[in-house]
């Protein structure tokens, strides 16, 4: 069975660490707030220039002044702090924020990633994707392991315009866990019933694959 | 003797010598801490052709939207835009330039602008549509890209707090793009919330000194929030 979108996010969840800055881009990315192990403390940095979000507001917290990068509205933490957009691309930039979730629509096996334009249709912006895949040192792409007509969009070069090159280390799609180094996608997990031929088959891109695959693991 | 009071009490006087062609910055993100007031007020003056840099674009009805709706702006620098049908309408006839620029980048610019910084290099879009055109350079083996800082004609920025000489404090998230802006415009026009006696602010609480101000206006705001989200839907 491929993974739900919460079951990417759970995933991904298993990625943070205990006093790790994370920034969470839009859509699944934005769940794995919701899965933060128990026994560990992150704290939350949203690029307009939050860091220590808190979750949504209640009616009596609600503060058109308080939102995050996706524009909703939020809360902010014990603990948290708020500056400028140029401070907040000079933490992301500089390379303090521990680790970066965000979605795709492409990436290939030397880590390019194509996230936020599709020749012929609108094009809204990068936003901040551009800043945070050149600034993070660690990033972690979720998105589903093809599209809806069973194309992969693990390739072995993006066919869309770039949002980084050679950046992207670490990818959880609905079938697999994968790393990219050395030119090729390194396969380390599968979802749960989801044969490792199934992921050869929807992975377009240079593929290694060790002799035992182990299914994920949802605690 | 004006001194350093730099309040003024009509948007015809806060926005004086405005010009059809100028640069304009604009502080906010999504409609987060966007000088609502001034906006209106050049919807108003009918003054076209503007250039605006700010992060968005506002919507349809309210923030730069309303500017776009009347065909006052020939070009916008901004990081993501697409919120609002009018935009689009305009963009894809071709009626309206549009320059996308990484978010990181935009707020770098105007904060190099304003410190008076001509441009500067950085990683971000190196290898992608946005490093088109631009000196690429090595340092420590990585590329980076050469961006060109902004500057304005104005800026129009919005404070929660002014003192009379234009010492600023922000509110929350609202702060967002609003203190670089502060620094770049040639002419920088404030609107806030409320205006306090010179001296009730803390030295060390103001988020941007008013050496950068110009003019002051008091406002009142509607604040209007574009995703409402909220814990108890969850």
């Amino acid at each position: 069975m491929s993974l739900s979108r919460e079951q990417i996010a759970m995933r991904v969840a298993q990625e943070l660490k205990d006093g790790y800055y994370v920034n969470l881009g839009i859509g699944i990315p934005t769940l794995v707030a919701n899965y933060v192990p128990k026994n560990i403390e992150v704290m939350l940095q949203s690029e307009n220039g939050l860091l220590g979000m808190g979750p949504y507001p209640t009616r009596e917290q609600l503060d058109p002044d308080m939102i995050n990068a996706g524009k909703e509205t939020v809360t902010a933490i014990s603990g948290a702090s708020i500056f400028s957009s140029a401070e907040s691309f000079a933490m992301i930039r500089g390379g303090h924020v521990d680790l970066t979730v965000l979605g795709a629509f492409e990436v290939d096996q030397n880590g390019n990633i194509a996230s936020y334009m599709i020749p012929g249709k609108l094009v809204k912006g990068m936003g901040g994707a551009m800043d945070l895949v050149a600034g993070a040192q660690n990033i972690v792409v979720t998105m589903t392991h093809a599209d809806k007509h069973g194309k992969s969009k693990l390739l072995a070069n993006c066919s869309l315009p770039l949002t980084g090159v050679d950046c992207i280390n670490k990818i959880v799609t609905d079938l697999a866990v994968l790393d990219i180094k050395n030119g090729a996608f390194h396969l380390l997990e599968r979802a749960p019933g989801v044969s490792v031929n199934e992921i050869v088959s929807r992975t377009e891109g240079k593929l290694v694959i060790s002799d035992n695959v182990p299914e994920m693991k949802f605690v | 003797m004006a001194g350093f009071n730099k309040v003024v009490t009509s948007y015809a006087d806060a926005l004086s010598g405005l010009k059809d062609g100028m640069t304009v910055i604009s502080g906010g993100f999504g409609l987060c801490g966007i000088p609502e007031g001034l906006i209106a007020r050049i919807k108003e003056m009918g003054t076209t052709s503007l250039t605006f840099v700010s992060n968005n674009c506002g919507v349809d009805d309210f923030g730069l939207g309303i500017l776009l709706k009347e065909k006052q702006i020939r070009k916008m620098i901004s990081s993501y835009v697409g919120e609002n049908a009018e935009f689009e309408r305009q963009y894809l006839s071709g009626e309206l330039e549009v320059e996308l620029t990484p978010q990181g980048t935009l707020a770098e610019k105007i904060r190099a602008g304003g410190a008076g910084i001509p441009a500067f290099y950085t990683a971000t879009g190196y290898g992608t549509p946005v490093a088109e055109g631009k000196e690429v350079k090595q340092f420590n083996k990585r590329n980076y890209i050469l961006e060109e800082s902004i500057t304005g004609d104005f800026s129009l920025v919005r404070a929660w707090k002014a003192d009379k000489t234009g010492n600023l404090v922000y509110r929350d998230t609202a702060m967002n793009f609003n203190p670089m802006a502060a620094t770049a415009g040639r002419i920088t026009v404030v609107e806030v919330e409320e205006i306090v006696e010179t001296g009730s602010l803390k030295p060390t609480e103001i988020h941007t000194p008013g050496i950068y101000v110009d003019r002051i206006i008091r406002s009142s705001f509607e604040k209007r929030i574009e995703r409402l989200t909220l814990a108890d839907n969850n």
